[in-house]
């Protein structure tokens, strides 16, 4: 059964492309969501893209948060919606308050474009449901702010409640506990900085981002 | 008997800084920078940026609580950052306003 995958585009989303390509190469619909619009349209399931929204003035996500959609987007969510944001998509569901903690600048104070290995740490999640414990996939990352930090409670809670998805092998950016993605207490809301949509073609270098977007089509599906 | 409220406009310098113990890699970089350079006794470099703008506002106090609220929904993430409000009378005879 194929859902309806709703795509965000703010001014300055760049990767809203790729996700809509990837997404209908396995079957599903996709539909882009205005971010000026307060609605969602109906969709099963909502991606906010990576790029940088509104310019990232201020701080990445700190204007995109306030955009009309994102409304919609957090009544969604609080019904056990769905929702899953890549790089900047993770730095604007942590600055609307789905997600916790914050990104801030990398340690090495460089813009990372590179290839690095994941694992999977935990299956309880709406991206990681169909991936292996354990297992490494590997992800293309491509950000300036991709250093995750929270508070020691913040961070004492994640991992007690099992809410650290993925976590960089080698980490690139001086991300707390090498965290690569994070969900929210319901397990619907999901944060990452890698980009699963740019690798699953193998000729582009790896498909291992498959399983991840596979996992959400899977959720999808288990709640329709 | 009605009286129109008095309006005044007042000068608001926000800054926004790293909060003490959250990792600053362009201030530590700054600071190493100025120790090659032969400025030595440089330490506690904090990077952070400054947001300028006028408000209007009834008093000093009616500006400060409306400054505090427009940090904490906008200018800052409380997650990783701080800030520091300045708030002075806007001299409209000095400022040629």
């Amino acid at each position: 059964m194929s859902a309806k995958i709703g795509v965000v585009l703010f001014p300055g989303s760049n990767c809203e492309l790729d996700i809509q390509e990837v997404a209908q190469a396995s079957g599903q619909e996709t539909k882009v969501l205005w971010h000026g619009d307060s609605t969602i349209n109906g969709v099963d399931a909502v991606i906010i893209p990576g790029g940088f929204a509104h310019g990232d003035y201020l701080r990445p996500g700190a204007i995109a948060r306030f955009s009309p959609v994102m409304t919609a987007i957090e009544k969604f969510a609080a019904e056990g919606g769905p929702v899953v944001g890549i790089c900047n998509g993770f730095q604007i569901l942590t600055e609307a308050g789905l997600l916790p903690g914050a990104l801030q600048k990398n340690s090495g104070l460089r813009f990372i474009c590179s290839t690095v290995d994941v694992r999977v740490e935990s299956t309880n999640s709406v991206l990681t449901s169909e991936a292996e414990l354990g297992t490494t996939l590997r992800l293309p990352i491509n950000h300036f702010e991709g250093n995750y930090t929270c508070s020691a409670e913040t961070l004492a809670m994640l991992q007690s409640e099992d809410r650290i998805v993925l976590r960089y092998v080698d980490n690139p950016n001086g991300s707390v506990d090498n965290i690569a993605g994070i969900c929210s207490e319901n397990r619907n809301v999901v944060g990452l900085m890698p980009h699963p949509e740019r690798a699953c073609i193998p000729l582009l270098g790896s498909d291992d981002g498959l399983v991840l977007l596979k996992s959400l089509y899977g959720s999808i599906n288990q709640l329709l | 008997m009605w009286k129109p409220k008095e309006v005044k406009t007042y000068n608001v310098m926000v800054e926004v800084h790293l909060r003490p113990g959250v990792a600053d890699p362009q201030g530590a970089t700054i600071e190493r920078s100025l120790a090659t350079l032969g400025f030595g006794g440089v330490s506690n470099v904090r990077m952070g940026k400054a947001i300028v703008f006028t408000l209007d506002a009834e008093s000093e106090e009616a500006a400060n609580v409306e400054v505090n609220e427009l940090c904490q929904r906008l200018l800052i993430n409380p997650v990783i950052e701080d800030a520091a409000i300045f708030i002075t009378k806007l001299d409209r005879a000095a400022s040629g306003q």
